[in-house]
């Protein structure tokens, strides 16, 4: 591996060279053509272990920078052999181990703080979770412990807050872990404790099963929590090599501050507890910690699962193990604390203080300095002109972005985050220094890809640029907040201005707001009348006792709404009792497949929202939360949420798998209930609704009615639903299916073994499989693929070892490399970005085995792909757009809270970055009612629908959806299409001004309008205002009360208006756009500006008034005249002829044709025009021979001659038709063409004078100008004609020019010409 | 225009090895005094048509173009004003304007020592004018002009027929009231394949149920017929949903 990277860094082979021995490895089919290095050649058994070993390799060689603290020793001693000599896969456990341990944190925490003190408030919030995700996340990170423990190559752990690197001090988890390890079933050592810091927050505990959550038990013993705070206050007090004996895990201090912190404004508090301030005293002694990414752990598979003793609770039961003792350390940090404050205060108010932050020299560095107030002044300043190896990075930056980019890496987002967080680090000079001499000892070891090539933040800011600058496309992709701290970012200006200014571009265009707003309907507490049906029920009793269950269940659920977030109330000893009673009834009267359809409908109406499809993003306020306080708390509530989200703020970017909100409720009730019966319907239950959803159909493909904006919009909103409900439901069907086989620990292998044999016995509940090659097959993965990644993420550890799911994790793999981004045709880059997320995350799952994705051979599974795309293709619709994409994905916003940590510039002032992190609502068109009261308001109408028929809200439903989307396209065809008249006007206007940038002129344009389409607000609303009622009144039925009726219809109205008008308001301005855009390149089609001499033309584009339409047909016209130039042209027959007559009426006929325009296309009149120019070149050279008539006595005298040949009056004819019929030009030049004159040369008896009238007629005619004529027979005679002939020509020319300019204005041009023919053939 | 399979397939066979020319399509109509003229070309260009895509490739294989192009040289040389190419499309059995093209397409490329584009080739044989050569651009002309099957010209009256066709359909659609959206209106949404009209509401006609309208200017024997098919009206079908082919049908029969 090392000799790879060797060669490499040595310039001794090129990185095109190591990519294409990469891709010759298991899974890439070699290409002869791909000729692969000598040197690589040797070494090809490595290339599978290549990338896990770069992946470590960077973290390792970063570890320093990224845990910037002052007295950082370099990395752990084994780190580095560890980097040059694990496997991938082993690699690959630390990483997954890390995960894992994240899971049980709380537990971790709560088994090693042996002497906290509870900490009250915080377990008065929301819960343990989300105050041992605020302890957890920012004191451990600092622990050595960690930075030993995480695997180095897949460093995950996400934990990263500069913050908290920053406050580097503390122990770590993980070896503190190792130190006592007779407490804990410590499995995964120091992983775990990174992970545990990392994973913090409220997901760790609505994690898997109530097994693993303690949440409970973190309610009820909250004061193990405050442990960590405890502990801190020890640290300083642990030396580096031995790992403090308690767990800082939990640093509440930063908890009470906020009490105290009144003076601060909300937002500014958060972002303090972020920061853990790190008090000044720990830190000479702290030890040195890593980041997560350097971990290379020699330690301790014994320490690995510190939790298990905790989790083995999984049975339910809260054992009162948590309860600590609890110190008292509180007073004493407090004082810390204000002195801290005090120092940051006094530090925002001197510019100086706040210099350290290179990027926003101007606002006060908020955060830093906060976190890092003594040590602040050594933060460097990433200079681009001290950067070091560069040839290297730009190698290594490169090998990275293509593994990144082949989706060699298992996770793309977990790259991105560590090169954000190698953006982003902070050395500092001290660091430096120590690296200097570090790199000496490397020096002399003369070990190119042992030198540290990261030992400066330059270096590693230059990589991380460079690594950006490739995966563009990705980020680019990202939400718009997350691009603006990229745009805004100071390192990229200033290390590549290029990539700067495209992320400004990107930024500036991107309409990818993500905007985390409440989801508007509060979802209450419903029935479902449908299951109320006596019919459903085999007899009265079980009918009765059915519906006695279902008013427990609501009672049930509403005192968990009440109570659960209240200290001390716990699930299982609360409710435990009463749904096992319930259960037990259930049974008694099978009454069960009601109950589980009910439940689920219930699961699905409370939790298929944002908020309950996943761990909550940023400040998302949870719904039940919210219906706990009720209206009047609201505000206070808000800023204890932000209390409690923030701290968690980054979590790195693969939460383990988690049960927010709404659903903790039903894990909670399914394990409360423990009943075998009642699960065995639920999943029954569950997947026939999954298979149901799975199946439906999308997408109709053809939007004939043109309107496709609408529909587009709506069938991306069915099929966001969808896909939430379909993950919800898939994650509980995992909940269930893999509950019996739940253990806290990896097995170990004997007993892996034995079970796997057991289990492969066994089919599986729902095929997955099947269904997943399905839909692979059908182009469905956007759909399918998510919803198995949720069912998959609570595998139990034996699962993916049996061969089923073996084979789905195969096939899953086998997607995600395939999965290639890019813009194609075949998928839409941001459906392909949702799948390669939710599989990358999938794949650091706890219990996805660690080995699987660096070991599999992907080519088991044949990934047939039919390239017939059928209706059904989903993957080609781009129906995933960023909101979708972070509702799914949750933690890819750790991306943006990483950055937004480092802008230390956004101060107090403005909210400190919290700010940044909560997302603008979109502007809604009214102003929007507050938020309690339209929480009333939607309870209001649900209890109005809930009282009448279920066909009045399908009516009201109906209405305002058809209403709504007839206002669209009434706004379109009326406002819009008016707006784009005036937009061609104007642009008519300014395009004959100035041949100026036409995008410009464009955009100038569009905005004049876009004011105007503010109006389509106004319209709309009328629109809706008027047709809603009308309609409403017409489809319910004559008896309808008034009041119903009006209500009916004020819904109604209120509904389509908000469909309409939130569409329109998102869309009037691109939609102007477009059309004018649209409209303006139809103009700049038409060629030239329409002339006055060619508008003259136009008038003759209607038939003569009167007109019957009766004129031959221009087909049958064309046809007549074919046949009279073959005549002429030859060969025909000896006594072949053209009557005169009959050609006289034909060019009759063809005057009437041209005249009726009905019929006539371009295409034919320019036929026609270029026929009757031959004809009538036929003509002048004799060529047409016409019978009848009066032919010319062959020696008469020349006036005679003129006189009597019949072809004057046909060319008279047309001559006239030419000027007064054609709404065109003609063509009359061709007649000086070489062929046409050739006809002419070839006669033997040349008739001049023919030729010579045709001259004078089309001047006469004004066909053509008499200079034209000039010129034509100038050039004619520049042709190689016989001699004669030539003399002839010049002649004619001559004659035609003196004629010409001598008697203009003529009097009789036939008298001229008639005297000019006399000298022409006198002198021939 | 009805016309029964029998009188269609007599006139096929009449047509047999018959030169596209003016002479045949007049002693065609000789024979077949009560047929139109527009319907026996019709079927005529279509019977060639089908004879020359049999035969094709044969004219274009490099001995082929050289043998042509040797002939003409000869030919002209001998008599310019002979009806050389002309002469020779009907001694080979080829579509004079298609000789017209391959001659000429040999003589640019010699002349201009490389192969000439499409474009250009086109816009000759529209105009021969631009032909560089009198000569060539006289027998051009000659052979397009007297080819009644293939040729600017015949496309051109194609084209305009169909044109026709269609302004007579609309009008007939205005006149029994029937409500429908035009090809061009169509077009102006995206659809690239569209069926001249579309019905905007259905009609039954002899019990069968008529969504669209595709007039085609060419005669609809039962080969075109089934190329129609494959070409447009199941991309139709697609992209309409259940416009069903009823109406082409009897639209050939009735032209």
């Amino acid at each position: 591996m090392a000799a790879v990277l060797e060669l490499l860094l040595r310039e001794e082979v090129a990185v095109g060279a190591v990519l294409r021995w990469l891709r010759q490895g298991p899974g890439h089919r070699p290409a002869e053509e791909n000729h692969i290095h000598d040197k690589l050649v040797s070494l090809s058994l490595l290339q599978k272990d290549f990338v896990p070993f770069l992946l470590n390799f960077l973290r390792e060689q970063t570890s320093q920078i990224l845990t910037n603290g002052p007295s950082t020793p370099a990395k752990t001693p084994n780190s580095k052999a560890h980097g040059s000599q694990r496997t991938g896969s082993e690699r690959r456990a630390g990483h997954a181990t890390s995960s894992r341990v994240q899971l049980f944190s709380q537990r971790t925490s709560v088994t090693s703080c042996t002497t906290d003190t509870s900490f009250s408030p915080a377990a008065a919030s929301s819960g343990s979770s989300s105050f041992s995700g605020s302890n957890l996340s920012s004191p451990c990170s600092d622990f050595p412990s960690m930075a030993s423990s995480s695997s180095p190559s897949f460093g995950y752990s996400p934990v990263l807050n500069h913050s908290e690197r920053r406050s580097s001090q503390k122990a770590s988890l993980g070896s503190f872990l190792t130190a006592t390890p007779e407490a804990l079933p410590v499995r995964r050592g120091r992983r775990k404790g990174g992970s545990a810091v990392s994973a913090s927050g409220r997901q760790v505990p609505r994690d898997m099963g109530r097994s693993l959550a303690e949440e409970e038990d973190g309610k009820n013993d909250s004061p193990s929590w405050s442990g960590g705070r405890r502990k801190r206050s020890e640290v300083p007090l642990v030396s580096a090599r031995s790992p403090p004996s308690q767990l800082n895990l939990n640093n509440l201090e930063e908890f009470p501050p906020m009490g105290a912190a009144s003076g601060w404004t909300n937002k500014s508090k958060p972002s303090r507890r972020i920061n853990p301030t790190p008090v000044s005293a720990e830190r000479p002694l702290s030890k040195p910690k890593t980041c997560f990414t350097s971990t290379p752990v020699s330690q301790s598979p014994t320490a690995r699962f510190s939790s298990g003793s905790s989790l083995e609770a999984f049975s339910t039961v809260q054992e009162g193990n948590l309860t600590s003792a609890i110190s008292s350390s509180l007073q004493e940090e407090r004082e810390m604390l204000k002195k801290e404050r005090c120092k940051l205060l006094h530090q925002a108010s001197s510019p100086a203080g706040i210099s350290l932050d290179p990027g926003t020299p101007t606002k006060p560095s908020y955060t830093r300095s906060a976190s890092l107030p003594a040590e602040s002044h050594l933060v460097t300043c990433a200079d681009p002109a001290k950067i070091s190896c560069k040839k290297q990075l730009e190698c290594l930056a490169q090998l990275y972005s293509s593994c990144i980019a082949e989706n060699l890496v298992p996770n793309i987002f977990l790259e991105l985050f560590f090169v954000l967080q190698l953006l982003t680090s902070k050395g500092t000079s001290t660091a430096e220094e120590e690296e200097e001499s570090d790199l000496e000892v490397n020096e002399g070891s003369k070990n190119a890809s042992g030198r540290q090539h990261f030992r400066s933040v330059h270096n590693c800011v230059y990589f991380a640029v460079q690594v950006l600058d490739y995966q563009y496309e990705i980020i680019s992709h990202l939400e718009k907040g997350t691009l603006k701290f990229l745009a805004e970012n100071e390192r990229i200006a200033s290390f590549s201005p290029t990539l700067h200014e495209r992320l400004k571009q990107a930024y500036e265009s991107s309409t990818a707001k993500v905007s985390l707003l409440l989801p508007c309907s509060v979802q209450s507490v419903s029935f479902q009348p449908e299951t109320d049906n006596r019919s459903n029920f085999p007899s009265d009793r079980a009918f009765h006792i059915f519906k006695k269950q279902r008013d427990i269940f609501y009672e049930l659920l509403r005192e968990w709404e009440d109570n659960h977030e209240k200290t001390g109330w716990d699930f299982e000893r609360v409710l435990g009792n009463k749904i096992r009673a319930m259960m037990a009834h259930l049974s008694a009267t099978c009454n069960h497949s009601h109950f589980a359809r009910l439940f689920q409908k219930q699961l699905i109406q409370m939790c298929k929202g944002p908020v309950g499809g996943g761990a909550s993003w940023g400040d998302t306020p949870d719904q039940d939360v919210l219906n706990m306080l009720g209206p009047d708390n609201l505000s206070r509530l808000k800023r204890l949420q932000e209390r409690f989200v923030v701290p968690q703020s980054i979590r790195g970017p693969c939460p383990p798998p988690s049960f927010p909100g709404c659903q903790q409720f039903f894990r909670d009730f399914i394990l409360s209930a423990g009943s075998y019966q009642f699960n065995q319907h639920l999943v029954d239950s569950l997947c026939l609704k999954i298979l149901e959803l799975d199946g439906l159909t999308l997408v109709e493909h053809e939007h004939s009615d043109g309107e496709a904006d609408m529909d587009e919009q709506d069938e991306k909103k069915r099929f966001t639903v969808v896909l939430l409900s379909l993950r919800l439901l898939a994650k509980f069907l995992g909940f269930l299916v893999f509950l019996p086989y739940r253990t806290v620990e990896q097995p170990t292998r004997d007993l892996q073994d034995s079970a796997v044999a057991l289990r492969n016995q066994t089919l599986p509940v729902l095929d997955v499989l099947k269904l997943l090659r399905r839909s692979i097959r059908d182009h469905r993965s956007i759909l399918t693929v998510p919803w198995i990644v949720e069912f998959l993420s609570l595998a139990d550890h034996i699962a993916p070892f049996l061969d089923y799911y073996r084979k789905v994790f195969c096939l899953l793999l086998q997607v995600y490399r395939l999965m290639v981004l890019s813009e194609d045709k075949e998928m839409s880059f941001l459906n392909k970005l949702l799948i390669l997320a939710v599989l990358g995350w999938l794949f650091q799952v706890p219990s996805v085995p660690e080995e699987l994705f660096f070991a599999t051979d992907v080519r088991q599974e044949g990934v047939m792909v039919d390239t017939v795309t059928s209706a059904q293709a989903l993957d080609s619709v781009p129906l995933v757009d960023q909101q979708l994409l972070y509702t799914c994905c949750p933690y890819l916003g750790e991306l943006r809270k990483l950055l937004a940590s480092f802008v230390a510039g956004s101060g107090a002032k403005n909210g400190g970055f919290i700010r940044k992190i909560t997302p603008t609502a979109a502007e809604s068109l009214a102003p929007k009612a507050s938020v309690t009261q339209r929480k009333l308001q939607v309870e209001l109408e649900q209890a109005f629908f809930h009282n009448q028929p279920p066909s009045l809200r399908r009516t009201v439903e109906f209405v305002a959806e058809r209403v709504g989307s007839n206002c669209v396209k009434h706004i379109k065809a009326t406002l819009v299409a008016e707006l784009v008249q005036r937009a061609e006007v104007m642009l008519q206007d300014k395009v004959k001004e100035e041949d100026a940038n036409h995008d410009k002129l464009l955009e100038e344009v569009c905005a004049h309008l876009y004011e105007e389409g503010a109006q389509a607000l106004i319209k709309g609303r009328e629109f809706c205002k008027k047709k809603g009622p009308e309609a409403v009144r017409v489809l319910l039925p004559e008896e309808t009360s008034a009041a119903v009726l009006s209500s009916a219809e004020d819904i109604a109205v209120e509904l389509a208006t908000e469909k309409a008008c939130g569409w329109l308001s998102a869309n009037i301005a691109a939609l102007i756009k477009r059309e004018v855009k649209a409209t303006f390149n139809r103009m700049l089609k038409v060629p030239g500006l329409p002339l006055p001499s060619e508008e003259a033309l136009e008038l003759r584009r209607d038939c003569p008034p009167g007109c019957q339409h009766r004129a031959p047909f221009p087909s049958q016209i064309i046809n007549e005249i074919k046949d009279v130039l073959c005549v002429a042209v030859g060969p025909r027959d000896e006594d072949e002829v053209i009557d005169h007559d009959w050609l006289e009426s034909l060019l009759g006929r063809l005057s009437q044709t041209l005249r009726c325009r009905k019929f006539m296309c371009p295409t034919s009149e320019q036929q026609l025009a270029k026929c009757t120019v031959e004809l009538a070149s036929l003509l002048v050279s004799d060529r047409v021979p016409l019978s009848a008539g009066i032919k010319p006595p062959e020696k008469s005298s020349e006036r005679l001659r003129v006189k009597n040949n019949p072809t004057y009056g046909l060319l008279k004819l047309l001559l006239s038709v030419w000027k007064e019929d054609f709404g065109m030009p003609v063509p009359v030049q061709l007649m000086f063409s070489r062929k046409n004159i050739g006809y002419l040369s070839e006669v033997k008896q040349r008739e001049w004078d023919l030729f010579l009238f045709m001259l004078h007629g089309l001047v006469e005619h004004d066909l053509m100008r008499t200079s034209e004529i000039e010129s034509c027979l100038r050039s004619l005679g520049e042709l190689p004609w016989p001699s004669d002939f030539l003399k002839e020509l010049e002649m004619l020319s001559r004659v035609f020019t003196s004629e010409h300019h001598r008697e203009e204005p003529r009097t009789n041009p036939r008298e001229l010409t008639r005297q000019s023919l006399g000298t022409v053939t006198a002198q021939s | 225009m009805k016309l029964s399979k029998a009188q269609y397939d007599e006139i096929a066979q009449f047509l047999g090895h018959v030169q596209p020319t003016r002479q045949s399509l007049r002693k065609l109509k000789e024979k077949f005094p009560s047929q139109s003229q527009s319907t026996l070309l019709s079927i005529f260009s279509q019977e060639y048509q089908k004879q020359i895509k049999r035969t094709h490739a044969k004219h274009h294989t490099a001995e082929a173009v050289e043998t042509y192009y040797q002939r003409y040289l000869n030919g002209v040389m001998k008599n310019a004003a002979a009806p050389v190419l002309l002469e020779l499309a009907n001694e080979v059995d080829f579509a004079p304007s298609l000789m017209a093209r391959i001659v000429l397409e040999r003589f640019l490329q010699e002349r201009e020592q490389a192969i000439p584009s499409k474009t250009l080739i086109n816009s000759m044989l529209r105009d021969p004018s631009q032909i560089p050569d009198g000569v060539l651009a006289n027998q051009v002309y000659q052979c397009t002009v007297n080819d009644c099957c293939y040729g600017p010209l015949v496309d051109c009256i194609k084209h305009a027929i169909g044109h026709e066709h269609e302004v007579l359909l609309r009008e007939m659609l205005l006149e029994k009231n029937l409500s429908f959206i035009a090809e061009d209106q169509l077009r102006a949404k995206g659809y690239d394949k569209t069926p001249d009209f579309i019905l905007e509401v259905p009609v039954a006609v002899e019990g069968h149920i008529i969504h669209w309208i595709e007039s085609k200017a060419s005669f609809g024997d039962e080969s075109s017929h089934q190329a129609y098919l494959q070409d447009q009206f199941w991309s139709y079908w697609n992209s309409f949903h259940n416009l069903r082919p009823r109406l082409y049908c009897i639209l050939f029969v009735q032209r």
